[in-house]
């Protein structure tokens, strides 16, 4: 009789709290409204810090590679305070798991904007989650540093894109392919947007440029079962493969890759969505000798390269990995200080404005920062597996390169998009 | 000629796989008519036998030869686990069955994921089996597909053998054929089924450790496999082995030629299509079990 009246006490503190967290979201939701009709969410610079957003998937599949750009913001931004912070104020930084759900990318932004009063957001990995978060910052005004290479064809006035845009990673592979008498090329991918658009790019380049795609073939996101590709390609006579295979697949393609006795002599893979991190993971005997395209290695010459890489270590692990995206989240909260410091202020309009011809000596080099497509000049860099598992470079731009997201100045690609 | 035969060893190599997983569940679905959501869970828990292996024994050799009995045991014993806990109640009610064994599954997927985190992990295969063997004029065996080959027809041969020459095989059929009257001529009906379970995730097990040459080990690796397998289990004949490895090779070769004239995805959907037609005309398979049983 007891037991019965206390789980009815029970149910009714439990309904009160219902009721209480209805109001209290109904509440929220009225917040919102008014702040977005204000036209921009007031970001909150009042006291001796400001709040900065770190938007990442820190649990689910995305976490393996999430995490280090997570780590690699937070280091940036110690160092950063550790120097004085930025127009003098320290940085505090508000971790929002993404948890590699895109809807839950939104939701996050729109709490770190609403409710943190962030001054700016730095992550994002997939082109899914920056696309589900775009609306968002549009419609708050608020901005985010996106720091992973994607497929181009997009510009949206509240995203600075610190990775590669396809003019910067997938042309120069090919100009370096050509180069090397390696014009036959077979395309491998996964079967989703970004290996799609990647290969009409390629497509397009190979007709004008005199290359052939002799196989296209796309495997499902997951697949494992790589023996009729690999046979394929071994048939076709190809001189290379340009692999754009996400995730695990590579490591069940490399594998079925070796056992066929294809190497990296034979016929060389070219892969762009494998960095160092993937290298130790897929595992160095099946990649040695194989090419990537990015912007950056561990193994990139330069006195701020050295510094990050021991910094990062220091801070991290010994032995840990440092790789092109963890690189441009790093460099991406530096380029958001020198464009606040030169608007001098945090008002997102003053530092839109401020944006254009920002410079700083990178870990991968000099970056300048296009204020029109709020994209960064970037140095293309051809490595090569080494035994020890880091990528040697073996080819570069010669210099930064400038970012064409629409590929405007391709005459071959004006029937893109 | 060099294009047939490569890809008639991938497709048979692709068959090797389909047979390994799907000789568990000609026992656990076939004989038994138990639909166990949770046999690819078996698979991958026979794959992370492996992985956990391969970090204790270094030598990778070795510890691969260490996994297959062992993986046996740890896929054997949770098969028995999930029969003595949840499917024994459950016999007549195959349905609900279904439905306990697939939350059976996300359970033992999130679990994996807990204890041994969200990436996929890889293990690294001995060196005798990253090589090829090349019969000249560009024909290539994989050595690893030769060795997932090799295991396939050992385990069919293994399971034959118990079917048809030990005591526990004998009892295991006289179950399947007529359940009510092998009980009544003494036999512990119960205690076989727990056996025909043991053996069915056993084999399992098995199948997870030959897939970690194949590919990487994750939580949900088991899922990619699990619905071919049943395919591969239908089309034969519910409880034929026979019917089930000419079965599995009949559609690795398919899937394989189909897809080396077309893409991945076509070459899936023409397969089904071919299933389909062919369970039109022949809806109990390739093989039907002759049973004395009134029902």
């Amino acid at each position: 009789m007891s037991g019965l009246s206390i789980s009815r006490r029970g149910l009714l503190a439990g309904m009160s709290a219902v009721g209480a967290s209805a109001a209290l979201s109904a509440c929220g939701a009225k917040t919102g409204s008014d702040t977005s009709s204000d036209s921009a969410a007031k970001a909150d610079t009042s006291g001796s810090t400001v709040k900065v957003g770190l938007l990442n998937s820190l649990s689910g599949t995305m976490a393996i590679s999430e995490v280090t750009v997570h780590n690699s913001l937070l280091l940036a931004i110690k160092e950063i305070n550790a120097a004085g912070g930025v127009l003098g104020k320290k940085l505090k930084p508000i971790s929002q798991d993404g948890a590699s759900d895109w809807p839950t990318f939104a939701e996050k932004a729109e709490a770190l904007i609403t409710d943190d009063k962030v001054v700016a957001t730095f992550g994002c990995w997939t082109s899914a989650s920056r696309k589900a978060v775009k609306p968002v910052f549009e419609r708050y005004k608020s901005l985010l540093f996106y720091p992973v290479q994607y497929e181009g064809l997009e510009e949206s006035p509240y995203i600075f894109y610190i990775g590669a845009t396809t003019n910067q990673q997938i042309v120069p592979a090919l100009d370096y392919l050509k180069k090397q008498g390696l014009t036959k090329l077979y395309l491998v991918g996964s079967d989703y947007v970004f290996p799609r658009t990647a290969n009409k790019i390629i497509k397009a380049y190979a007709k004008a440029k005199g290359m052939t795609v002799v196989g296209e073939d796309y495997a499902p996101l997951g697949s494992t079962e790589f023996g009729t590709i690999v046979n394929k390609v071994k048939d076709s006579g190809a001189d290379a493969v340009f692999n754009t295979l996400n995730g695990d697949s590579n490591v069940a393609f490399f594998k079925e890759y070796k056992s066929s006795g294809l190497t990296a002599k034979s016929m060389p893979v070219l892969s762009v969505s494998i960095a160092e991190e993937e290298v130790k993971s897929i595992g160095t005997q099946y990649l040695e000798g194989q090419l990537t395209a990015w912007n950056y290695y561990e193994t990139t010459p330069g006195a701020a390269n050295t510094k990050f890489v021991k910094a990062y270590q220091a801070a991290y692990g010994k032995g840990k990995p440092t790789s092109d995206p963890m690189e441009a989240a790093y460099i991406s909260v530096y380029l958001w200080k020198e464009m606040v410091e030169k608007a001098g202020s945090f008002d997102v309009a003053k530092v839109k404005t401020a944006s254009d011809g920002i410079t700083f000596e990178a870990p991968e080099g000099k970056v300048t920062v296009d204020g029109a497509s709020q994209h960064v000049y970037k140095t293309a860099r051809i490595g090569k597996v080494a035994a020890d598992g880091l990528i040697e470079e073996v080819w570069n731009s010669g210099g930064p390169i400038k970012p064409d997201p629409y590929l405007k100045g391709y005459s071959w690609a004006s029937g893109l998009s | 000629m060099t294009v047939i035969l490569n890809q008639s060893f991938t497709g048979i190599s692709i068959g090797a796989v389909l047979l390994l997983i799907a000789l568990g569940l000609t026992l656990t679905f076939g004989q038994m008519g138990v639909i166990n959501m949770a046999h690819g869970e078996f698979i991958m828990a026979g794959a992370y036998t492996t992985y956990v292996l391969q970090k204790s024994i270094s030598s990778a050799g070795v510890s691969l030869l260490v996994a297959l009995p062992l993986a046996f045991l740890v896929a054997g014993a949770m098969g028995v686990l999930l029969e003595w806990l949840l499917i024994r109640r459950l016999y007549t009610r195959p349905l609900d069955t279904l439905l306990v064994t697939w939350g059976v599954s996300l359970m033992l997927q999130q679990l994996a994921r807990d204890i041994f985190g969200a990436p996929n992990v890889q293990t690294s295969a001995p060196d005798l089996l990253t090589g090829n063997i090349s019969l000249g004029g560009g024909i290539t065996f994989a050595n690893s597909r030769l060795f997932i080959l090799g295991l396939a027809l050992l385990c069919v041969l293994a399971l034959t053998l118990i079917l048809k020459l030990t005591p526990l095989g004998r009892r295991i059929r006289a179950v399947v054929q007529n359940r009510d009257l092998a009980e009544v001529s003494g036999i512990a009906t119960g205690q076989v089924d727990r056996m025909t379970f043991f053996i069915g995730s056993g084999l399992a097990g098995v199948a997870g450790v030959a897939l970690t040459l194949v590919g990487p080990i994750g939580p949900t690796m088991g899922t990619n496999y699990i619905v071919d397998a049943f395919l591969v289990v239908v089309v034969g004949g519910i409880g034929q082995l026979k019917g089930s490895v000419i079965t599995a090779f009949a559609l690795g070769v398919l899937q394989s030629v189909l897809e080396y004239s077309t893409t991945v995805s076509v070459a899936k959907v023409m397969v089904l299509v071919a299933i389909v037609a062919f369970l039109q005309w022949r809806p109990q398979g390739l093989y039907t079990l002759r049973t004395r049983s009134l029902a």
